[in-house]
């Protein structure tokens, strides 16, 4: 009973709050916000909603390769909506499946950049001195690389030390972490600014008068009142980070044929592009666009509705 | 009385506090600047007895809101000493010992909108001193002693449910008192508790400290810029200038019988509500940087009774009609002492 | 358009009503706000934050924040109506009729150039001078305000000024052009007692020399009443009293602005506890019906909760109370009954 008064008091809040309002006033982030949602829930119903499992060789038939999306030819064949690769691989299916990857990995690592730029960013500001300057200065480095360098990087030393077979098996991890450790920069300097202005507000003295440890401080206190800053950081790196993990399976650095995301697809269409083998290249590519840039925009709607200056 | 050292309940001796302001190293050594020291306090005495009001005044930048950091622990000093009832506030001791001394002190800040966790419930932002020091062990009695603290600052138990944005500057200013009184301490630092309030609502806000100074047989250090406010809550009065007290007295005598020339022109400056037509002498100058203040008595450049030995000597505060004066032109006798009258607005 | 009155005022403000669009609906900010300043006269207006004070000087020079905007009523500056000029009009008209001077020095003055270079800036802007001729009164202007070694401080920056010598730039800054009318929205309030002293000095003797009217607004009771001829009090939004400096303060006829003065710490006589007004002004949303005072007012009665008072005029003084209407405020009214 408690907590159903307590959430049904949450909810109330919540629909009363600012950020639901100016969500409500804003058409473009209502028609983003449905988007992101029907590419995530359809993504990761893949399992049950794909026609076809696409990367289990038993289902396969060549005889079924290169078929053209159903609408634009004459022999189309409505058990392949969206046409056929040459493995006779049903395209829906594969992107489908390929969305849900992205989306797995885009958010993972933005998970640990984010906890990464979090915790540096809380002791950079809150410690100051040494601790800072040390933080601070293997930061700028890292910015000094672009983040496809860096993963790069990664892969090859990752590549270097184990063999072909293992790292196609962890190769999701190796590229979470790549992408992981190029982006937490931002966070941290975000966090590491806005702890710096927290750390001197009187709330934060009040804290230190009844003896508070610094960790109990930064835990308790400034932490909760950096997230707004975070979040709409993280909200816009999500996308960022699918980009970049596309463009490295692209690359073919990312993630292996055996179980491709949407930059995979888009290598493998493109390696038949020429041949006038569109849709196995363009369907993808159009999936990560529109997903991308409903992600974008709900990034930029929340940095407007969680800045005091512009409300 | 654990060390016996003294009667008094906090005493400050010789209390220095300096801040590095200067540039980076680097820059530093680039641009040929020397190193930037700021004397923010620089070597004061007070004592306050238990129940008493001990006011500082001045100017900002004067280092009156620095001594209250350094008092509640919040700086280190960089010389002198400060004992809470006995006890070197320096000295070594365990954790418990230190949480324990810590929670007969609080503190109350200037701003009621930047001392509040806009995250928190009020009722967490007064719990937390109390959860900190164990002071309760059961959810009960915890919400008991919320529940209380708020009535005590006139506002209702309901009240603990709410967020610091839904109450205006006043209530606010009254969660903050409620929490540094949820620790039960003898000891409130209050920095400019009531300079970011309307004028009516600091009135109820001085009554409420009043009432609970009474009640509770508090002792308070005030720090104020405000003349008329620190006149009607003060025991007695240290008013401070770059760093230094130059005039310490209780009250009624500061008032009538100002003796620093720095003194006198403050209350000079205090606005005629009474309308006699007292024409507020405007002083000439402003307070000189506390990065270079200037040689003996810093008051000496807006000073008009300055002499040689002003800018040269240092001048050592001297026992005057019970209290103390750091000046040379009264401990030589030129500058007679005047009495000064205010008309009450009624 | 032939002024009716041999004296008329220099600034006119009739039924003036600021408001902001919210989603919660339009809140009324100042309401139906009415006063006139006469030429040289000082205006102070006090109030509490919130009151409405600032709104109705920014309402004048023409600088209301967005979404706030004039929602009724007229402003008229020398007979002539200024609250429905075009952006650009307004702009010639703030420099050259009326000046500002602002809380934070530190906001009206351009970091990047010299106070010499702003000054010189505003002076051509709104006078025909030569670069030459605006430098030199650029510098008498300087010198005016009180800013020793003025020669050498005209090229400084502002943050080579301290927080009092940076207020008298900006009062240089607004005097630029020789206006007739100058808002200062608490000129004082971020400085220190001492500079306090000084500037307001200086303000009253610009305008005692210059003939210039001032409407000051402030929350600092002490400072209006050594500068202003007349004083104006606001309450959520409106006017509860209004009358000459020295009647307001010392008899004054509104239950607020007496709760108001006796909250005052005062040098002479130290009570155990100051007079007090319970609560705090109702937010712009919850503005109760009748007077917006009653529910922290000791002297209401029951036609105080229904009917809201105008002015009306007590001796120089006129109050908003029903106290000073023939009808008074009313039957007596059981406080449980309305507090339940």
């Amino acid at each position: 009973m408690a907590t159903g008064a307590a959430f049904s008091g949450w909810l109330h809040r919540a629909a009363d709050s600012d950020i639901w309002w100016s969500f409500k006033s804003s058409p473009m982030t209502i028609a983003a916000a449905t988007a992101t949602f029907l590419i995530v829930a359809v993504a990761f119903l893949s399992p049950v909603l794909a026609p076809h499992t696409p990367f289990d060789p038993a289902t396969l038939n060549l005889s079924d390769g290169l078929k053209p999306p159903v609408l634009l030819s004459a022999d189309g064949d409505w058990r392949f909506p969206l046409g056929t690769d040459d493995q006779g691989r049903d395209i829906l299916s594969s992107i489908m499946y390929g969305t849900r990857l992205s989306l797995l990995v885009g958010l993972a690592s933005v998970v640990v950049a984010m906890a990464l730029g979090i915790v540096l960013g809380l002791l950079s500001g809150y410690l100051g001195g040494t601790v800072d300057a040390v933080i601070m200065r293997v930061a700028d480095v890292q910015l000094t690389f672009p983040a496809i360098l860096v993963a790069l990087l990664i892969d090859g030393v990752v590549r270097g030390l184990i063999s072909v077979k293992r790292h196609d098996e962890i190769a999701v991890f190796v590229i979470v972490g790549a992408i992981g450790l190029s982006f937490w920069v931002q966070y941290a300097r975000t966090v590491r600014g806005s702890v710096m202005v927290e750390k001197n507000k009187e709330y934060v003295q009040a804290a230190r008068v009844i003896g508070l440890s610094p960790l109990l401080i930064m835990v308790r206190h400034v932490l909760p009142n950096v997230t707004g800053p975070v979040l709409v950081i993280a909200t816009i790196n999500l996308g960022l980070a699918i980009i970049t993990e596309a463009t490295l399976s692209f690359l073919g650095v990312g993630l292996p044929s055996t179980q491709p995301s949407l930059g995979t697809l888009i290598r493998l269409g493109n390696e038949v592009l020429q041949s006038g083998d569109w849709w196995i290249t363009v369907f993808p590519g159009a999936t990560l666009a529109a997903l991308v840039l409903a992600v974008n925009l709900l990034g930029d709607w929340l940095r407007d509705a969680l800045n005091p200056k512009l409300r | 009385m654990p060390d016996g050292s003294s009667g008094q309940f906090v005493r400050i001796a010789g209390l220095k506090r300096y801040f590095d302001v200067s540039a980076p190293w680097l820059v530093r050594m680039l641009e040929r600047r020397p190193r930037q020291i700021v004397q923010a306090v620089d070597g004061i005495d007070i004592e306050i007895a238990k129940g008493e009001t001990f006011s500082l005044v001045g100017e900002s930048g004067c280092g009156k809101s620095t001594v209250a950091r350094l008092v509640v622990g919040l700086y280190p000093p960089t010389a002198g000493r400060i004992e809470f009832d006995g006890n070197d506030m320096a000295g070594r001791r365990s954790g418990a010992d230190m949480a324990a001394l810590r929670r007969r002190m609080q503190m109350i800040f200037q701003d009621p909108y930047a001392s509040l966790n806009p995250r928190w419930r009020v009722f967490d932002i007064i719990a937390e001193p109390i959860r900190a020091f164990g002071l309760s062990s059961d959810k009960a009695d915890l919400e008991k002693r919320v529940g209380d603290l708020l009535r005590q600052v006139r506002l209702t138990p309901a009240d603990g449910r709410k967020f610091p944005h839904e109450f205006s500057g006043g209530q606010r200013q009254r969660i903050s008192i409620a929490r540094a009184l949820a620790s039960q301490p003898e000891f409130l630092v209050c920095d400019e508790p009531t300079s970011a309030l309307d004028v009516s609502v600091q009135a109820q806000i001085l009554n409420l400290m009043v009432d609970l100074q009474r009640r509770f047989g508090l002792t308070y250090l005030f720090i104020s810029h405000n003349l008329a406010v620190v006149y009607h809550i003060s025991t007695r009065v240290g008013v401070m200038y770059l760093g230094r007290l130059v005039e310490v007295a209780p009250t009624e005598t500061l008032f009538t019988r100002p003796k620093h020339p720095y003194t006198r022109m403050l209350l000079d400056t205090i606005p005629d509500l009474d309308m006699t037509g007292r024409q507020r002498s405007p002083v000439a100058g402003e307070v000189p940087s506390p990065i270079n203040p200037p040689s003996g008595c810093t008051f000496h450049p807006r000073c008009p009774f300055a002499q040689d030995r002003c800018r040269a000597e240092r001048p050592v505060p001297i026992a005057i009609e019970g209290g103390t004066v750091a000046c040379h032109a009264i401990e030589e006798g030129r500058l007679p002492v005047e009495e000064r009258t205010y008309v009450a607005n009624s | 358009m032939a002024a009716p009155s041999n004296n008329p005022p220099l600034l006119e403000v009739k039924n003036l009503r600021v408001e902001f669009p919210t989603r919660r609906g339009t809140l009324l900010a100042v309401d139906d706000v009415s006063f006139d300043i006469a030429p040289g006269e000082v205006l102070g207006v006090v109030g509490e934050s919130g009151a409405g004070k600032s709104l109705t000087g920014n309402a004048i020079i023409g600088l209301l924040e967005p979404p706030g905007r004039i929602a009724g009523g007229e402003i008229r500056l020398e007979g002539r109506r200024i609250d429905d000029l075009p952006y650009e009009e307004m702009r010639k008209v703030r420099g050259a009729r009326i000046g500002a001077i602002f809380q934070d020095p530190l906001t009206s003055l351009n970091p990047l150039y010299s106070v010499g270079h702003q000054l010189i800036e505003t002076i051509q802007t709104h006078l025909p001078l030569s670069s030459a001729e605006a430098r030199t009164r650029a510098l008498d202007l300087l010198k005016e305000v009180g800013i020793p070694g003025a020669e050498t401080r005209i090229d400084h920056y502002p943050h080579q000024f301290s927080g009092g010598m940076r207020q008298r730039v900006v009062i240089a800054l607004a005097l630029c052009a020789g206006p007739r009318l100058i808002v200062a929205d608490e000129p004082t309030t971020a400085l220190d007692v001492s500079i306090q002293a000084q500037i307001i000095a200086l303000l009253k003797r610009l305008c005692r020399e210059h003939g210039t009217a001032v409407m000051l607004v402030t929350h600092d009771m002490g400072v209006i009443a050594e500068t202003a001829d007349r004083v104006a009090v606001m309450y959520a939004g409106r006017i509860a009293e209004i009358g000459p400096v020295r009647d307001v303060v010392k008899h004054a006829k509104h239950p607020y602005t007496k709760g108001l003065m006796g909250s005052i710490p005062s040098l002479g006589v130290r009570t155990e506890r100051l007079t007090q007004i319970d609560g705090a002004m109702p937010r712009l949303t919850e503005i109760p019906t009748g007077c917006a005072f009653n529910p922290r007012c000791t002297e209401r009665g029951g036609r105080c909760l229904v009917e809201r008072p105008d002015l009306m005029a007590v001796g120089a003084t006129r109050a908003a109370c029903w106290q000073h209407d023939r009808g008074g405020v009313g039957p007596a009214i059981v406080r449980e009954a309305v507090d339940a």
